[in-house]
This record gives structure tokens, C-alpha cells and sequence, in this order.
């Protein structure tokens, strides 16, 4: 990391006069945007920054330096799934036809990109064991959405409105419950055993006290603990007899690749992410994706645009509501993030059947491998085979007073990335760590005899743990003053 | 042994044996068995990279590259720098995850501060969010916002010369979500103001959502909506081409409180539509009400300015089912796009391009109608890059000659009329061959 360009703003860097970028001569012509009213303009030109190209490429070079990718290490982080990004997938994505497509080629034509889109989404179905899915949605999140709104527009066709709740387990990601209350609907939380595991007792109670109004329930399959519910069958099976549809959250579906399918567990809609599961990169936070899948009989409900195959197999792309009477509607303009499709199906092009049932296993082995190693040393609250992901409660000596947190800072100092910490809420101290299938067992003794010198310092120096981390571009944050005098924009920052 | 896994036998049998176990297949022992996938995956053999590289070029050859392209409405094929895709391509800023660790994320943070700034500065809105999915999604959230900032209201209002596609998303998200969307008339390819006041005198509107240039292309004249919705205590949201905003009147300067759209024109490619990005900017009495990420400055514990996911209170991790939006990403990677072309174009480079879409959208347009065969489907409004032509013969005939030639013709919408749209990539020339294959008709 580069410490010492660390800093400045491109703002900072700007000098009046500069650009970075060339256009064609366009003699002169009598037509200018001058031209229109004044009252249609606006009064100053836009305060952007005024760069030369080298300018723009050395402050973001390095910018990147003060980042950290899986290329450049370890990325324990619990829940996110993160993978090896193959460059092939990279390459193929950007190549310059499919970069300079416009949308509307595809929209009235037989376009052989559309091909893509139902290969993979012909893949999915099979890799979930569901009928047809929807690649429009752009993130877990729109899917979970995109979903939910499917399985209400089911209950309404069926003249069944009265269904407005939906069972989410307390232990679920906070975007359920955020989802289902964007979607119009209510939420009712279903407890967890002290070992992680939904208390289907609980359930039962509900069931026979709401039961007819439950549209739906979302799971977790591994939960957010990576532990499998033993009794996800009796589970699906008791929401159906309350009338009630099943929603697979495929957040943690990289653990069953090769073992289990939400479409043989009962599950009748789930959505995947692509930036998890089939190695699209996080890109810092996005573009992802969160293809939605369901069983057979919901086909009809799902979103616009809606890319249709004759019997020929040509491809015709339908927007309007009159050709699909029964769709939700639109979640998006167009046909989702598509760059982000391409690298997908390369993916799993390239693993195909022989690699792809292999993934569940090898992350689980090396999740189960970091989880024994380091059993010693960090409290492990829920003793048992665990799946992509292994939880513990932080370090096992509370006495040092070394929080979680501050294991997590002192492991930047050694070139990792954090596990995901406070999170899943079930414990106050969580450090979850989730290692993929990519990751060698080198890179996972490495991290473990990391970790076990960690828990030795917080023994021997446990001061210079709670100051971590010490040797990246800037050290722990003041979060408070952030969030109470918020400064978001370059400009607020010039006002003092 | 794989490619991408890189367990031996040998790691194998000292894993399992740390594990304490025979096989990998002992960790799926508390699946039941009636849930087990007892078969190999129905799918093609694994492929080689030669294979993989093979399968996408042969897509691409037969998709082939337009040599002209005037289509638009919301998509716009504007130049992106080679520097931008050279950047962007970073594996530091692609293979990393949301910048939750600040001390090892300042990458992300920092550019993500950057491209709020230029977002505010180019709406004038005070404050920006991290970027959306896209601009239709964003427009979705302005009008949750709008209904979640209303006392009493019963509707959000849109124009009908919105795009239909950012106008379907807001309906099916309104529709769930619990509200009704009420559709402003349109009168000669504008917002019927007429209309818009009658509807909001009857009371209960959230927001009025304008688009702005207009669906079709039209520029609008927006003044005095903010001063009647406001009066009636709405939230004015303005749809915006953030790419035009280089020299058109911001949603600043018309007085909104919610500045939305797509920001794709802003160096991003088109890809067949994604991914693109969506913006989001409000004003600073909204700032704790908008759905999204948002990075804001601090300081760490050496004394350095740093840069930190901030106003996390509003956020659905926090909030679960109180939360009023549910999104909890960003497209990150497509506003350091946005950031580094912006950068890259500076106010001059950004002045100059629009200045040259416009020139050359209003000189294909001239010279349409001066063959005879087009008329204005909106005579005398202006416009920006984009414009509507009908056709007095049949479009499908049109369409095709030109597409032979490898032109993208522009966006049909309707029996008789075509859409479209100039940017600084096109050329005079290009312009001349689509006048030329008209003519030969």
C-alpha cells in the first residue's frame, strides 16, 4: 500500500485549464445548445475536477493500493461468499461487441446475445432443481423482492389476499425482514434454538395461529450460523399445509453446490447471487446479481421484461403487461445487470458438471478444517459439523479484555481481510468466517497460526491488540463524528 | 487438481483427518438423504478456457457491431475513455466487498466521497447516496420516499412523458408497496401543467415525478412546479440524464427535493442495458430519509482525514422490517465508472461532448425532415440529443434498410414514429448515410 500518496482528493488534484480527454473536430455549426432558452440552462458550469489523463490514472492507481481484493488475500468474511474471480470471465464479459450492444437490438430482434440469458437461466433451474427463472433482478436484495412480490401476486390470483404475513427466522440477514416490509407485507419472527436451528415448535404455534394468513416463509439453508436445518423437509412441508409458499434465501447456497438442491427441499422461489455462488466479483459493493428462481406452476408471475423462446428457438423479448397478464410488472428497465450474467455463465461453463459438485464439499471441508484448528483458542458456541461457514464467539479467554473487533483490526496488520464480526446476532462476540472452496491449505494454516498468535498477544500485549491495525494507510475511524456532523460531498467539506 | 481448487490428495486425507473424517461426504450427513441430489448436475461437460473464449466470440461475431448507433431512450451510447476501462478493471476495486473494514477500504470510500461530490455538483442537490441498481430503481425509491415523508396523502404522481420503462417500475413497486401512482396527462409531448395543478388542488399527492429531457427528448420548462407542489406539501422529484446536466437547468436549480436517474450516459458501456448505475441526491432536510449507502468524511485515530460508511441508522441491517427501503448495496463498481469518466472529461470534455450530441442530433433532424418523408411529432419543442420523427411511409421497410447498412435506426414508438438519438460518437458521415438510405427509398 502506497502511505505515503494517501489523501488527496481528485478535487484536490484538479488545475483549471486540464483535460483529460480528446473528442473529433466538429467544425463549426449553426446549431448549439446555446441556442435554447436561457431558462433551460443551467447558470454555471459543473465544478468537476480539471485533470490530465496521467493526473487521473495515478490518483486512482493509487487509491486502488489503499483497497483490498481477493486477489490480493485471504477473504474470510463470513456470509459473502468470497471467491476467486476467473480473469476468463473478466474478458469475456468486456468484449467489445457485447459492451456496444444497445438494449433495444435485443428488444424487437432474435439477438444471439439473448442466448446468454436462457442458457444460464436454463443452469440454474437445474443447479436448484426449479422450473424457470428471472435474471432481471441487479442484487440479492432486488431478488428477495422481486420473490416476494411473485408469491404475493400468487395468493392474489388464487383470490387468497388475506395472506400479508410472512415467517422469517430471527436469525435471518436484516434485508428479509426489509424486503418483506417493502413488499407490503408483515412480518412475524419464528425463534431460533440455542443451537441456531429454527424451533419448529414455535413454528407450529404460529402456523395454528396464523396459519391462513402466512403467505410465505423465508429461509436460510445453511443458516446464517452455516448450519444446515436438520429438518428443513418437516419445515417446507408444514408452511404447504398451511397453505403457505416456501422462499430459499440463496445467500448460503455455495455449501450445498454438488450435495442438495432448494427445488428437492420444498422451496418454491429463491433467488441466487450470482457475486456469491458463480464467482462474479463484489465489485466494492456492486454491480451483483439476484436471479430469482420458482417451481413449476409459478412461471407466469414472474417480471417484465420476460425473454421468451418459440419452438423454433428464437428469442423475442416481451415488455408489455397484455402478453403476460399474470407478471408482477417490471423490477428494472432491461434484462438486469447482463455484463454481470456473461461472467456467470462463463463460469459455469467452465466448471461444468465434473467441478461444479465439488464446490459444496471443498468449501465445506475447509470450513470445518479452520473451525477445528482454531477451536483451542476462540469459543465455539455451537459444537457441531458446520457447513461453508463456521461461527465463533469470539476469543475464548474473555479476561484480556480483547473484544472481537479488535481481533478483527489486528488481523489487517497481517495482510488478511476482517471475518464478518457481530453478525449472525444470536451471540454478542460473532466472528464468522467463511474460507471457499479457492482458498489451499497453506493459505488456511497460515491464517490459523495467524490467529493463534493473535490470542497470544492478547495475552501478552493486549493494549497493542485494542489499537489495532498499526501498519494500514489510516487507523480506526471516529464513526460518531461521521454520522453526527455528516460531511458527504467535497463542497460540504470546504465549509468550516 | 481443478484449476480453481487447489486441494491435492494429499491436502485432502490431512484435512479430513483434522476434521476426523473419511470423506467430504460425511460433512452432508445431517442432509437427509430424500433431500440429497442422488445424480450428476444435468449440464455440460467442464470446458476449457480455449472452449469458454471460443463459445462467447462465436456470440459475438454473429451478434456483430452496428457501425452507427441512434438509438437511446434511457441508453445512450456515449464514448468511454480507454483510461476508464483500464482503471475500472483493477482487481483491487473489482474483487473487493462492500468497504465495511474503512481501514483496509479507503479505496472504495474515497472514490465513492468523489463521485457523491460530482453527483451533488452536477444535480446542485445537497447530498448524494452511494449510487442505486439503476435509474428506473431509483426513481422507484424516490417515490417510497415521497410516500413515507407524506401525512396524508393517497398517491404519487408521474408524468406520462416519463419513460414507460421507469414508469412500469414505479407502478409495480407502488403497487406492493401499498400506493396508488397517478398518471399526469401529456400534452403535445410535455407535461400537461393543466393537469398536474388540477390534480394537485384535489390534495393527497406525495410527489410529482417529471422527467427531464423528457422521454421523448423534449427539454421541459419545469418552472413553478416545485412552488405548487411544495405548496401542497409533495416532494418534487426530478428525473434526470445526468450527462445533459454539463448545460442544461439542474433539478437544483428547479427546485427539487429528490434529484433521480440513470447514469449510464456517463461513460458507462450499454451492454444490452447493465449494468448501468442508478444516482440518487436530496436535499439536506431529506438526508436522514434516503434509502442507500452513503460515505461521509471523518477522521481516524492518527489525525488523518478518512472516509467511512456513514448514517448507517437508516439502513436495513439496522432497521430489519422498520426500514423503508431494502437495499443494501450499491453499484459500486459502475460509480467509480461514472467518477473516473468524470474526471477524466472535466467540465470542458463534458461541456464539449453534450455540446456535440446536441449539434449533431439537431442536424440529423433538420436534414430528416428536409427529405420530405419525416415530420416533427412535436413541432417546435426543444430538445437536447433526442428527438421524435413520423414516418410517412412504413417504418419496417426504413428500419431495415438502414440495419442493413449497420445502422441502429433509433427506438420505435409507435406505428409511425422513431425515436432518436445522437451522441458525440456519431459522425457527419454517419449522419449523411442515414439521410442517403432514406433518400433511396
Amino acid at each position: 500500500m502506497n502511505n505515503k500518496l494517501y489523501g488527496k482528493l481528485i478535487f484536490e488534484l484538479s488545475h483549471p485549464g486540464r483535460k483529460g480527454c480528446a473528442l473529433q473536430q466538429l467544425p463549426a455549426s449553426h446549431h448549439s445548445a446555446t441556442d435554447l432558452p436561457a431558462h433551460l440552462l443551467r447558470s454555471a458550469a459543473p465544478r468537476l475536477p480539471e485533470c490530465d489523463e496521467l493526473t487521473v490514472a495515478r490518483h486512482y492507481t493509487n487509491l486502488s493500493h489503499d483497497n483490498f481484493g481477493v486477489n490480493d488475500g485471504f477473504y474470510p468474511l463470513g456470509s459473502c461468499t468470497m471467491k476467486y474471480n476467473p480473469a476468463i470471465d473478466e474478458e469475456v464479459a468486456a468484449i467489445g461487441a457485447f459492451a456496444a450492444t444497445h438494449p433495444e437490438q435485443a428488444m424487437h430482434h432474435d439477438h444471439p446475445m439473448l442466448r446468454i440469458y436462457t442458457q444460464l437461466r436454463q443452469a440454474l433451474a437445474e443447479l436448484t432443481g426449479l422450473s424457470e427463472f428471472t435474471l432481471n433482478p441487479c442484487a440479492g436484495a432486488h431478488g428477495e423482492l422481486t420473490g416476494l412480490m411473485i408469491i404475493r401476486a400468487y395468493h392474489e390470483h388464487r383470490g387468497d389476499a388475506a395472506r400479508t404475513k410472512v415467517l422469517i427466522p430471527d436469525s435471518a440477514h436484516g434485508t428479509n425482514p426489509a424486503s418483506a416490509a417493502v413488499c407490503g407485507l408483515e412480518v412475524v419472527e419464528v425463534r431460533s434454538l440455542p443451537d441456531g436451528t429454527i424451533d419448529v415448535s414455535h413454528l407450529e404455534e404460529l402456523l395454528s395461529a396464523i396459519g391462513s394468513e402466512v403467505a410465505a416463509m423465508m429461509m436460510t439453508n445453511p443458516n446464517t450460523l452455516g448450519i444446515f436445518e436438520p429438518r428443513v423437509l418437516d419445515i417446507t412441508a408444514k408452511v404447504h399445509a398451511a397453505g403457505g409458499l416456501m422462499y430459499y434465501d440463496g445467500a448460503n447456497l455455495n455449501a450445498l453446490l454438488g450435495c442438495c438442491r432448494p427445488g428437492d427441499m420444498g422451496f418454491d422461489v429463491c433467488h441466487v447471487n450470482l457475486h456469491k455462488t458463480f464467482a462474479t466479483p463484489h465489485g466494492g459493493g456492486g454491480p451483483g446479481s439476484g436471479p430469482v428462481g420458482v417451481r413449476k406452476g409459478l412461471e407466469a408471475f414472474l417480471p417484465l421484461p420476460y425473454v421468451m423462446v418459440d419452438a423454433e428457438g428464437r428469442h423475442r423479448v416481451l415488455t408489455r403487461r397484455e402478453e403476460r397478464p399474470l407478471s408482477i410488472g417490471s423490477i428494472g428497465a432491461y434484462l438486469g445487470n447482463y455484463g454481470v450474467l456473461i461472467k456467470a455463465l462463463a463460469y459455469i461453463l467452465s466448471l461444468g458438471r465434473e467441478e461444479l459438485r465439488h464446490v459444496g464439499p471443498l468449501a465445506t471441508l475447509n470450513a470445518n478444517y479452520v473451525k477445528e484448528q482454531l477451536r483451542d483458542t476462540f469459543l465455539l458456541p455451537i459444537d457441531r459439523v458446520c457447513k461453508h461457514e463456521c461461527v465463533f464467539d469470539g476469543l475464548a479467554d474473555k479476561s484480556t479484555g480483547v473484544t472481537t473487533m479488535d481481533v478483527a483490526k489486528r488481523l489487517l496488520d497481517y495482510g488478511y481481510h476482517a471475518p464478518t464480526i457481530y453478525f449472525p446476532l444470536l451471540f454478542h462476540e460473532s466472528l464468522m468466517i467463511e474460507p471457499t472452496e479457492n482458498e489451499s491449505k497453506e493459505t488456511l494454516d497460515a491464517f490459523i497460526a495467524v490467529m493463534h498468535k493473535i490470542a497470544e498477544e492478547a495475552q501478552s500485549d493486549p493494549e497493542m491488540v485494542k489499537t489495532a491495525p498499526h501498519s494500514t494507510p489510516i487507523g480506526r475511524v471516529d464513526d460518531v463524528l461521521a454520522a453526527k456532523h455528516p460531511v458527504t460531498t467535497y463542497w460540504k467539506s470546504l465549509e468550516k | 487438481m481443478y484449476r480453481y481448487f487447489p486441494h491435492t490428495s494429499s491436502d485432502l486425507q490431512a484435512m479430513q483427518q483434522a476434521v476426523g473424517i473419511g470423506s467430504p461426504d460425511e460433512l452432508f450427513a445431517d442432509i437427509p438423504a430424500e433431500a440429497r441430489l442422488q445424480r450428476d448436475y444435468d449440464l455440460p461437460a467442464s470446458a476449457s478456457e480455449m472452449e469458454v473464449r471460443r463459445f462467447f466470440e462465436g456470440l459475438a461475431q454473429e451478434s456483430g457491431t452496428p457501425r452507427a448507433i441512434f438509438a437511446g431512450a434511457g441508453c445512450y451510447n456515449h464514448y468511454t475513455p480507454s483510461i476508464v476501462k483500464s482503471l475500472t478493471a483493477r482487481s483491487e476495486f473489482l474483487t473487493s466487498y462492500t468497504p465495511y473494514q474503512a481501514e483496509i477500504s479507503q479505496g472504495t470510500l474515497h472514490y465513492i466521497f468523489e463521485y457523491q461530490s460530482m453527483i451533488a455538483e452536477l444535480t446542485q442537490m445537497d447530498i448524494s447516496n452511494a449510487s442505486m441498481y439503476d435509474g428506473a430503481t431509483a426513481t422507484a425509491e424516490a417515490a417510497m420516499m415521497a410516500w413515507a415523508n407524506a401525512k396524508k396523502a393517497t398517491c404519487v404522481a408521474i408524468s406520462a412523458t416519463v419513460d414507460p420503462k421507469v414508469r412500469q417500475v414505479v407502478e409495480t413497486y407502488a403497487h406492493f408497496h401499498g400506493f396508488a401512482i397517478q398518471t399526469i396527462a401529456a400534452t403535445g409531448g410535455t407535461t400537461d401543467r393543466e393537469a398536474l395543478s388540477g390534480m394537485l388542488a384535489k390534495g393527497g399527492v406525495a410527489g410529482v415525478i417529471v422527467q427531464q429531457p423528457n422521454y421523448y427528448g423534449i427539454v421541459e420548462d419545469l418552472t413553478g412546479i416545485a412552488d405548487e407542489v411544495h405548496a401542497q406539501k409533495g416532494l418534487f422529484i426530478v428525473n434526470a440524464n445526468p450527462f445533459d446536466l454539463a448545460l442544461l437547468r439542474t433539478p437544483g436549480e428547479w427546485g427539487a427535493d429528490i434529484a433521480v436517474g440513470e447514469g449510464q450516459s456517463l461513460g458507462i458501456p450499454m451492454t444490452l442495458g447493465g449494468p448501468g448505475v442508478g444516482y440518487m441526491a436530496c436535499s439536506e432536510k431529506l438526508m436522514r430519509k434516503m434509502p442507500g449507502r452513503i460515505v461521509g468524511q471523518t477522521l481516524d485515530n492518527r489525525g488523518q482525514r478518512a472516509f467511512v460508511l456513514t448514517l448507517q441508522a437508516r439502513e436495513q441491517h439496522i432497521r430489519r422490517q422498520k426500514a423503508t427501503s431494502n437495499i443494501c448495496s450499491n453499484q459500486s463498481l459502475m460509480a467509480l465508472f461514472v467518477t473516473i469518466y468524470l474526471a477524466t472529461m472535466g467540465p470542458e470534455g463534458l461541456r464539449e461532448a453534450a455540446q456535440q450530441s446536441y449539434t449533431l442530433a439537431h442536424e440529423l433532424h433538420d436534414m430528416l425532415v428536409a427529405t420530405g418523408r419525416f415530420k416533427p411529432t412535436f413541432a417546435s419543442q426543444p430538445f437536447f440529443n433526442e428527438f421524435c420523427l413520423d414516418y410517412d411511409g412504413d417504418l419496417d421497410v426504413l428500419c431495415s434498410a438502414l440495419e442493413a447498412k449497420g445502422i441502429v435506426p433509433g427506438v420505435r414508438t409507435g406505428l409511425h414514429t422513431i425515436m432518436i438519438a445522437a451522441t458525440e460518437q456519431n459522425t457527419r458521415q454517419q449522419l449523411h448515410d442515414y439521410v442517403q438510405t432514406v433518400k433511396a427509398l
